[in-house]
């Protein structure tokens, strides 16, 4: 399978990204890993008639500690972030899931910034950039805007970003010391999309749980954050009858497409699963 | 549509060629290289037949476009036998061990092993077999190819090699 004509362009710094992104008209891609597009491309299923290859922008590289947060270059591979030290250290949540996304030869192309900028509901990162509260940095012709994860993603591959507006950095508030984390993720093998997968981020305080938030993927449009879920187990032990309350919360917010991966009502109920299963490892890991 | 040149290093030697935008690096490798022994598969980025070595990564070839790879160094399965043309350790390895049967699936195998080993060159099981759980095969069940790859990290370890009771 070959993918139709297009104009390959490479730009060196965001402003000529940005630049060649909004002077290009409409069908203008970026090109980052290129592990969702180029297969798309060969597809037919898209025909864009200019690429804008990121990879000879040096800028877009790099996770860079500034102060309580940590921010990471859009052009960041999956396997970059596996190697950070930081990473592992400060929000070891995001080294979880990365290593469960695809397998190695996608990790050392596929990048953080695609992988959060295109809105595919079946993706990892949207629902914990979600999870921990994070943020995109919208580069445009004429200025650039902070966006947050939660207000990104407005249905499948729709997205706040704007035509001319490039994703360039995500910033992740790093979570407290101590907290507890985990990513569920449920898939039929290895590099596939989640049929269901949740991520939580809490905190513990003598035995209680002193704060959480809960996220969800590819069990509706958009990634979710079952806020609800989250509210009903804040100041508990994380008992059977909690869990359970916890569990319908988040099961009463997913609306997953019928699929492959199999009928809504499975997909349904294995999110629960993941749910509860995610918020037990977390709290077994808070100190 | 206009054509690009484009330079780059494989298997150590200089090599240009003239490509449209939409050349992907494994036809460039296979129609304007002849070199054909790295695979096409399943041509979506799942199989991992077309394994190649780009610059100190593992890609599937299928999926980066000729032009990408300008200025790059890599390595296909017919650059990785020593020197003087005996086998790698690698290749050892899957002829000693039965690590294939069609043989389709292993250049893609050896070129993914071959950079595992580089980046761990002592694996336990499980990391092999994540290590190569991007690439398809659908003769061994993988047995044998684990041992294949074992048997080459003890050799480059120079340790003696000790097949697992089953």
């Amino acid at each position: 399978m070959i993918p139709g004509p297009f104009s390959y362009h490479r730009p060196a710094t965001v402003a000529d990204a940005v630049k060649l992104l909004s002077t290009l008209g409409d069908d203008v891609r970026p090109l980052a890993g290129g592990h969702s597009l180029v297969p798309m491309m060969k597809l037919r299923l898209a025909t864009p008639e200019h690429l804008v290859d990121l990879h000879g922008v040096p800028g877009l590289k790099g996770i860079v500690r500034d102060r309580d947060k940590i921010v990471i270059g859009a052009m960041t591979t999956q396997h970059e972030l596996l190697a950070s030290e930081e990473i592992a250290k400060s929000i070891p949540i995001l080294h979880e899931a990365a290593l469960l996304i695809a397998d190695p030869q996608v990790r050392y192309r596929g990048t953080i910034g695609g992988n959060v900028a295109n809105g595919d509901p079946g993706n990892d990162m949207p629902a914990l950039m979600m999870t921990l509260g994070a943020s995109y940095r919208l580069e445009g012709p004429d200025s650039s805007r902070e966006v947050a994860a939660a207000d990104y993603y407005q249905g499948a591959y729709f997205t706040a970003i704007e035509p001319g507006e490039l994703l360039t950095a995500v910033s992740v508030p790093v979570p407290p010391a101590g907290h507890g984390y985990s990513y569920e993720k449920l898939k039929r093998k290895v590099g596939d999309y989640a049929t269901a997968a949740a991520a939580v981020v809490l905190t513990m305080a003598s035995g209680k749980v002193a704060s959480c938030a809960i996220g969800l993927t590819n069990l509706h449009e958009t990634p979710l954050l079952a806020t609800d879920a989250a509210k009903t187990v804040i100041g508990t032990s994380l008992d059977a009858a909690t869990l359970k309350k916890a569990v319908a919360a988040a099961e009463a917010i997913m609306s997953p497409a019928a699929d492959a991966r199999g009928p809504v009502e499975y997909r349904k109920h294995v999110g629960g699963v993941m749910v509860a299963r995610a918020l037990q490892r977390a709290a077994s890991r808070a100190k | 549509m206009a054509k690009t040149h484009v330079t780059m290093k494989v298997n150590g030697a200089e090599v240009e060629g003239l490509v449209e935008p939409r050349t992907l690096l494994v036809h460039f490798l296979r129609e304007n290289l002849s070199l054909t022994g790295t695979h096409i598969g399943c041509e979506t980025t799942h199989c991992g037949a077309c394994t190649v070595d780009l610059d100190g990564m593992s890609v599937k070839s299928c999926t980066v476009f000729a032009v990408q790879a300008q200025g790059s160094e890599i390595t296909t399965i017919e650059g990785v036998a020593n020197a003087d043309g005996s086998l790698s350790a690698l290749q050892e390895g899957f002829r000693m061990m039965h690590g294939l049967q069609c043989g389709f699936c292993t250049p893609g195998m050896i070129l993914r092993a071959q950079r595992l080993l580089q980046e761990n060159p002592r694996p336990s099981e499980e990391e092999i077999r994540m290590g190569i759980s991007g690439n398809i095969c659908r003769c061994t069940g993988y047995q044998n190819i684990v041992k294949a790859i074992q048997y080459a990290a003890d050799k480059i370890n120079g340790v003696e090699f000790k097949e697992a009771a089953e």
